[in-house]
């Protein structure tokens, strides 16, 4: 009892002496320490795990902490008072959600953009060829919930394409579309082109001309009440560099 | 109805804790009333609302109709049967409990989804789809709900007196009419009280049903369904829907309470 509350108190000084350390020195100098928040959309998840990595190996003595989460619960949070450095959210709208309540000061840069991409089941067993192919009543079809972002894209989608979707289920996020594809549940889906990369070969995708058309930016910012502004900065500008174009880029995403 | 009134001081080592835990389960629905936009109140309430609410109260009376039609004789079954085996089986039946309720909807849907093991006959022999249908909305709450009623059940026959039951054995009855006759009705008020249990749980159901049964309104969206997805854009319109589905649900159940469960307290 004693001894572990002792170890308590021994790493609770050294993770504030570590902060205390890291922190003065990169507000007097400019160097990149210490530990860093970041607060991204949930379909960041492989991306952002993968830069987090190359930016502590850029910038040793640095730690990246991930909040990964839909768009909308992570700018509820940060509304709340949540303690974060950087907010990578999926769409413009939770990103003004944020700087509406003033806890960012520099502009959201858009670092990504995601398309939507139809997703079928393996050997496509509902013959889906198009966006017209979701009109009809007699195909299991999901779709995202328009209050979700991925939905919000997809009935900008079915407007442009001048189709009226038959949907069987409005999903609560993308990820669980996937799974109704992947299961086989569905015929077919609108999910972001690069969730049926990150599936691998349990989902196909079918190709449709209006993608192009409707996409979803991915605004980046450093939070104002950031503990950590120097290494905020840091990341944003490292997720803006070639470097973090370049992994989006393989992930599926168009970089601007 | 007579009550006996215990005399003496309440024990302060029972008081503290019971406040305790009271004021632990209500404070976070007081949170809920004190945020409710009461102005806004009607604006908020939409024929969706009632649309939701009502699929959530048909589901969840249905699921436990399903539940007492095959949990009292499950409970029977591991109370009184004498089978080998009964307290793995016992534990195996508790399952849905701790299983995450995502999890038990996508084991739904491997069994019986459209490409699932007994699903994929369903629909090639009889056309019979469950998931995206009502019906699926059923059978998830009534998987993740079940448990509660066998616990509650098996509870009330396990600690049941079984000298009637051997008593009405002797004199000659079958252990059909004996269970019908004698043992059914001395555990009742565990079966209203494992039925009433099971109800709330499939109320409130939210995780097996979104991942089995999706959500499509007026079809499969009920209230916990409407709750999550009006979070992600109105959270005022959320805390509404959480306040009319606590209000109708503790409706229900307090009349229930006082017209069935009035055992002595």
């Amino acid at each position: 009892m004693s001894k572990s509350s002792a170890l308590v108190a021994v790493s609770a000084a050294l993770v504030l002496a570590g902060c205390g350390s890291g922190d003065r020195p990169a507000t007097a100098s400019g160097t990149v320490t210490g530990d860093v928040t970041v607060f991204a959309a949930a379909s960041l998840t492989e991306t952002f795990t993968r830069l987090g990595d190359d930016f502590e190996a850029a910038h040793p003595g640095t730690r990246v902490r991930f909040n990964f989460g839909g768009s909308s619960a992570l700018a509820q949070q940060l509304g709340q008072g949540a303690p974060a450095d950087v907010f990578a959210s999926a769409a413009p709208a939770n990103m003004k959600q944020v700087t509406d309540t003033k806890t960012i000061t520099d502009a959201p840069r858009t670092f990504a953009r995601n398309r939507l991409a139809i997703a079928v089941p393996k050997g496509n067993p509902g013959r889906i060829g198009g966006l017209a192919d979701f009109g009809d009543a007699g195909r299991k079809i999901a779709l995202c919930a328009e209050q979700v972002p991925c939905g919000a894209a997809s009935r900008k989608v079915f407007e442009l394409a001048g189709v009226t979707p038959r949907p069987d289920t409005l999903e609560q996020d993308v990820k669980a579309v996937l799974t109704k594809v992947s299961l086989g549940e569905v015929d077919g889906a609108l999910v972001y082109r690069t969730d049926v990369k990150a599936a691998g070969g349990k989902v196909e995708s079918v190709e449709f001309s209006e993608s192009a058309q409707a996409v979803n930016d991915y605004p980046i910012a450093p939070l104002a009440k950031a503990r950590n502004a120097v290494a905020a900065k840091a990341f944003v500008d490292f997720v803006l560099s070639g470097e973090g174009r370049a992994v989006l880029g393989a992930a599926g995403f168009d970089v601007p | 109805m007579t009550r006996t009134r215990v005399r003496g001081r309440l024990p302060v080592g029972l008081v503290v804790p019971a406040v305790i835990g009271l004021a632990f389960l209500l404070v976070p629905l007081a949170g809920l009333l004190v945020k409710t936009p009461w102005t806004s109140l009607s604006t908020l309430l939409s024929a969706e609302v009632g649309e939701a609410l009502r699929l959530s109260l048909v589901c969840a009376s249905l699921a436990t109709v399903l539940c007492l039609f095959l949990g009292v004789p499950l409970a029977w079954l591991l109370a009184r049967s004498g089978l080998p085996g009964r307290g793995f089986l016992r534990a195996l039946v508790t399952v849905p409990l701790v299983l995450p309720p995502v999890v038990g909807g996508v084991a739904l849907l491997l069994v019986l989804g459209r490409r699932g093991l007994i699903g994929e006959h369903l629909d090639a022999w009889f056309g019979i789809s469950l998931p995206f249908t009502t019906a699926g909305v059923v059978v998830a709450e009534a998987f993740v709900a079940m448990p509660f009623l066998v616990i509650s059940v098996e509870g009330a026959l396990r600690a049941a007196d079984p000298r009637y039951e051997e008593a009405a054995a002797t004199l000659g009855a079958s252990r059909w009419l004996t269970f019908r006759r004698v043992t059914l009705p001395s555990v009742l008020p565990g079966v209203v009280a494992g039925a009433v249990l099971c109800w709330a749980r499939a109320l409130g159901e939210f995780g097996a049903t979104i991942t089995f049964a999706g959500n499509f309104p007026g079809e499969t969206t009920t209230m916990p369904l409407a709750v999550y997805l009006a979070l992600e854009t109105d959270p005022d319109a959320a805390i509404v829907l959480s306040i009319v589905l606590l209000l109708v649900s503790v409706g229900v159940l307090a009349g229930l309470r006082d017209r069935w469960i009035s055992g002595p307290s």
